[in-house]
């Protein structure tokens, strides 16, 4: 019996990013908002962090729809209908439904269905993660346009009363539409995670945790004073970060990882436009540009002052702001690169759309 | 393998680079913190830049350890012998 050739899903040689959009909260928090929270001073925080001023979302602002406002951009720059889109990819860790995901919801908003959707969890790493999938689906075949959205509202998820990383974090949204290319638009992704470290940045509990605090002792009738104390411990889990563990991860490591994609690209750190790091912590980002020995002519994104950091929203947004404050850079190379918790990292050159 | 001398030589410019404090001041008896005021993600950039030139490896825990550039640089000796 004579089996039939199968067809398979043409190639497309070349990708590019072809839009962005963003989506800023408009809740300002500055340094002296912080300082009631924590002993500190706007001084301090601006010469450890870079840091001026984070926007935060309102409570009836979700991360869905701030990734809703940064995706009807970003299709609206490419020129691209929803209906067009052959997937939908949100990075986020701050969509608070373990499921369904926010891509879903954020694909019938738009008027992408039945495009597949689904959400991936790399922290701050998770544009690039987004990226890196959306140029493999559509060289690949498998989809025709993708648009990747980072979106975090990291407000539900801080203490403001801790030290180690709530004051640096932010709200937010970015998204890009990548699609097939005449040139190549996307060099090779350098991604990657190293899980030995999976406690140097993550939550202070698992829900699990949550659920058995909240419901000790709830069984009817009136607590004893033992289960009441249990009861009130119950704490919503927040982010905690091992800061000199994470910074010297991020200068020493990343540093290497953004060298990498340089290398893989085939281009030299003077052949850049702009340095697109995550906006972690400004001095990360200017110790990294110092590692790779950026010429002062690459133009360095650092939205951090005005914007926190925001995880997986970051790279695009500060993308957005580069494009908008420098509109001559579109068509020029730039580095990108995202890490955080996991720890996980992916980094890749792009041609600014 | 570097004499005291040539490290603490070493440290002094890695200090330099990172704070801008002269290098005659970066002494064996100075107290990173107290008196050449270098916080704390200084500090770890001068331990990453440091490992990088002496070839050493200096792990977080050990940094609380080296209050003064004379800590630094025993822990570095050390670690080359």
């Amino acid at each position: 019996m004579s089996v039939p050739t199968l067809k398979q899903a043409p190639l497309h040689e070349n990708t590019r990013i072809m839009g962005v959009g963003a989506y800023r909260p408009d809740v300002i928090v500055t340094n002296d908002d912080v300082c009631q929270w924590i002993d500190s001073s706007d001084e301090w925080i601006r010469q450890r962090t870079g840091i001026i001023t984070r926007h935060r979302a309102p409570a009836d602002i979700s991360v869905i729809d701030m990734a809703e406002g940064a995706a009807r951009e970003a299709l609206q720059k490419a020129g691209i209908e929803a209906s067009q889109l052959g997937a939908v990819i949100v990075s986020t860790v701050t969509h608070p439904y373990a499921t369904p995901s926010a891509a879903a919801s954020l694909a019938d908003r738009l008027g992408a269905t039945p495009a597949p959707a689904f959400d991936i969890s790399a922290a701050c790493a998770g544009y690039c993660y987004g990226i890196a999938q959306a140029d493999a689906l559509v060289r690949s075949g498998a989809a025709n346009y993708v648009l990747v959205v980072g979106a975090e509202k990291l407000s539900d998820v801080i203490d403001n009363t801790e030290r180690t990383i709530s004051f640096l974090l932010g709200d937010g949204a970015g998204a890009v539409v990548i699609g097939p290319s005449d040139t190549p638009g996307i060099g090779p992704s350098v991604w990657g995670s190293d899980g030995s470290k999976w406690d140097a940045i993550g939550m202070t509990g698992s829900m699990l945790d949550l659920r058995e605090l909240a419901t000790a002792g709830k069984q009817g009738g009136a607590l004893s004073a033992e289960e009441a104390a249990v009861t009130d411990a119950a704490v919503w889990p927040t982010l905690r970060q091992d800061g000199q563990t994470v910074f010297r991860w991020a200068v020493w490591e990343m540093a290497k990882v953004a060298q990498q994609a340089l290398d893989a690209a085939g281009i030299s750190a003077g052949d850049l436009a702009a340095f697109i790091p995550h906006q972690a912590n400004m001095r990360i980002i200017d110790e990294m540009a110092k590692k790779l020995k950026l010429p002062e002519t690459v133009i360095i994104a650092r939205d951090i002052a005005d914007a926190g950091n925001t995880s997986a929203a970051s790279i695009p947004l500060a993308t957005h702001r580069l494009l908008q404050e420098n509109p001559q850079l579109s068509g020029g190379l730039a580095l990108q690169i995202g890490f955080g918790a996991g720890l996980v990292f992916g980094a890749q050159v792009i041609v600014l759309p | 393998m570097a004499s005291n001398e040539e490290i603490l030589a070493g440290l002094a410019e890695i200090v330099n680079e990172e704070t801008g404090l002269a290098t005659e001041a970066v002494e064996m008896d100075k107290s990173f913190t107290e008196d050449l005021d270098i916080d704390s993600i200084s500090m770890m950039t001068i331990v990453v830049n440091a490992e990088e030139k002496f070839g050493v490896r200096i792990p977080d825990e050990e940094v609380k350890n080296l209050k003064t550039v004379g800590d630094a640089v025993s822990f570095i000796s050390n670690a080359q012998a």
